[in-house]
């Protein structure tokens, strides 16, 4: 699927080449963040399953969205305002397996929240990551805020939020996109579109075929990226973030991914979905779609990909192992962090 | 030291914190041409600029969200929701987040904001300018709500809430305004969060109130003291959540009475929390039922005069409850 714009007042244009300048090495960087992703979220369903995690919520099937888009930004001055599906978007502005598996098992040390928030709710300042929540939306009206700040003091930092499709029905949705745009904010609106808000499908959802067609109503920028190349979705994203940082203000990014797992472990897809049609995401698998075309490109040899596979082996293991000693939180700490101290 | 109507003392207040500190702004709906509905924001935008005084779409929920996001990254936003009666779709950004921002970060983030919100009713503001709302966020934790009616407290308050880095919910009571003046400094001074206030000292009653109805205990309490040989201490709460649950308790402590009186429904505010506190803490020094004076079981402030008068309660009702409890 190409780039498409909406028929917004402002486009963004379809990148030539989707490789463009991306080194090799950022390619096998790239590959190796989505890899991580995959394989820690695998492990925290095998541990969901093995009775070892009590919850698990899920990025499969979005990494190359993520990932593409995170490589565009700048970690050490941007700012990403995530949802609770980022475990690829975060891992690549600096939080560690270890990190995750912490949250996973609401362990003491677990740095986004000390176990108090369910697991996947990352934030962490030093990381530039605001700390989320679960209700849907909410993100979207404090992003133009962090933009305001930046934009403030001259900074030209770019400010990402993310949302799935579903949290686009929200009036927040709206208030934030309509804060960004008058106020000609870097902020970079994504919209991980999977078609289902849980079980509820794109149809019942929205009456627009793409929610970057909304984009027009906003006076911005609105892509809609197949969100299954992380290069393709790394050259366009690169473009809505220059123009952010260019003080030329907001995009709409919608990014079509595949959800491959139910919506949580505690959800069972099969009431709403066919088999075939899950099957037929994993065959569009995005890791697979683009491991190939960096290997098409020679970006990564196979030794090279064998190199990376161990290596994210070995920290998915020493995640776990690492988080499964650790300590759970004394009780005492329940009681902390309501007000400064 | 000049006399300043309560409204001055807080549009002072937001001036010099506004010169003092660059971090600090304003934002909400027609805080900047127009110097917000009440007037409380005249002259800053002119003084400040359109960066620093922004007059925001009329959306309350993104009012409060770029509100946090802001605060989230260096600045300390002053946020105002033009009638508390239109907070509701902000209430998922104040309760879900910036209540919970410091606690679900594990104390890696704060959310140094400030809501200021005209409220209370008797200013024929009919249903939906006329809402005291204070209970709903008094019952999270996490959040500061503050409502001093003094216009040397108000101004004292604001400069720390402003500078309190968690968020404050600032109340400012709509028919105080214009109509209560007090002795002001023209310096700089805060009057710390979190400290009730004995404006009547008293051996016999304690009267525990804030906002506008503390101007009527205060009438009442002059009145009964006038005709009786009695002294009624009455306490302005002013900060509503943290409580000061010390100066509550010492002086029912030493009266032995309580009553509670405020604007909000009587029905689940904030009254019944302060009565049960007292019941808890100090029953063995109580020799009368505590009391309570609160808005009646309808659902907001109704228009026509003679209904507004109706829902409101006046001097003359609490020195009747006065008297009913003094008789204990």
């Amino acid at each position: 699927m190409a780039s498409k714009s909406s028929s917004g007042t402002a486009t963004i244009p379809k990148p030539d080449n989707e490789a463009g300048d991306v080194s090799h090495e950022d390619m096998r960087r790239m590959f190796e963040t989505m890899f991580l992703a995959r394989s820690l979220d695998e492990r925290m369903w095998l541990m969901n399953r093995a009775g070892r995690a009590p919850f698990v919520i899920s990025c499969q099937g979005h990494e190359a969205a993520q990932v593409g888009i995170a490589f565009a930004m700048d970690p050490s001055k941007d700012w990403l305002v995530p949802y609770y599906r980022d475990l690829a978007f975060v891992l690549h502005f600096g939080v560690t397996p270890r990190d995750v598996m912490l949250s996973l098992l609401a362990r003491a040390e677990e740095p986004s929240s000390g176990g108090r928030q369910m697991p996947g709710h990352y934030g962490s300042r030093k990381h530039h990551i605001v700390t989320s929540s679960s209700p849907v939306g909410t993100q979207y009206a404090q992003a133009p805020g962090v933009a305001l700040a930046s934009k403030m003091r001259g900074e030209d930092a770019v400010t990402a939020t993310c949302i799935g499709e579903g949290g686009t029905a929200q009036g927040d949705f709206h208030e934030g996109l309509n804060w960004a745009s008058i106020h000609n904010l870097a902020v970079l609106f994504v919209v991980q579109n999977n078609h289902y808000a849980i079980s509820v499908p794109m149809e019942k959802e929205m009456a627009v075929e793409h929610v970057a067609d909304r984009a027009v109503a906003y006076g911005m920028p609105g892509v809609t990226v197949d969100g299954s190349n992380v290069l393709e979705v790394y050259a366009a994203a690169r473009i809505a973030v220059e123009r952010g940082r260019r003080g030329e203000g907001p995009t709409l990014f919608e990014v079509v991914v595949d959800r491959l797992t139910p919506h949580s472990s505690d959800d069972d897809d099969r009431f709403y979905r066919s088999r075939e049609e899950v099957d037929s995401y994993r065959e569009r698998d995005p890791l697979s779609i683009s491991l190939a075309r960096i290997k098409e490109l020679g970006a990564m040899s196979d030794e090279q990909e064998a190199e990376i596979r161990e290596r994210v082996k070995q920290q998915v293991n020493d995640a776990t192992d690492y988080a499964e000693a650790a300590p759970l939180p004394d009780a005492s700490e329940a009681f902390k962090h309501v007000y400064a101290e | 030291m000049a006399t300043k109507l309560l409204i001055e003392a807080i549009r002072e207040g937001l001036r010099e914190e506004m010169q003092a500190d660059e971090r600090v702004f304003i934002l909400g709906e027609d805080v900047g041409t127009r110097g917000g509905v009440f007037r409380v924001t005249e002259g800053l935008l002119e003084e400040f600029g359109e960066m620093r005084v922004i007059d925001s779409p009329l959306a309350e929920s993104s009012i409060i969200g770029v509100a946090i996001g802001a605060a989230v990254n260096g600045m300390l936003p002053v946020a105002e929701i033009q009638f508390l009666d239109f907070i509701h779709p902000a209430m998922d950004q104040i309760m879900n987040e910036a209540a919970k921002f410091r606690y679900r970060s594990g104390g890696d983030f704060g959310c140094p904001i400030v809501i200021r919100s005209p409220y209370g009713g008797g200013i024929h503001g009919a249903l939906y300018h006329s809402q005291s709302l204070e209970a709903l966020f008094t019952h999270t934790p996490g959040l500061k709500v503050i409502a001093p009616i003094d216009p040397y407290d108000a101004k004292g308050m604001l400069k720390s809430a402003i500078h309190d880095p968690d968020p404050v919910i600032f109340l400012e009571h709509k028919r105080a305004y214009r109509a209560l003046k007090a002795e002001v400094p023209d310096e700089s001074y805060t009057v710390p969060i979190g400290k009730a206030k004995i404006v009547r000292e008293g051996s016999d009653m304690t009267i525990i109130s804030w906002g506008w109805y503390l101007q009527e205990a205060m009438a009442a309490a002059d009145a009964y003291m006038a005709d009786e040989d009695a002294s009624i201490e009455v306490i302005d709460l002013r900060s509503l959540r943290p409580l000061d649950t010390d100066t509550i308790l010492e002086s029912v402590m030493k009266t032995g009475k309580a009553m509670v009186v405020h604007e909000a429904n009587k029905f689940g505010g904030l009254g019944g929390e302060i009565s049960a506190i007292i019941a808890e803490e100090a029953f063995a020094y109580l020799d009368g039922p505590i009391m309570r004076i609160g808005g009646p079981e309808v659902p907001a402030m109704p228009y026509s005069p003679p209904l507004e008068k109706a829902f409101l309660t006046n001097q003359y009702d609490i020195r009747a409850a006065i008297e009913r409890l003094a008789a204990y």
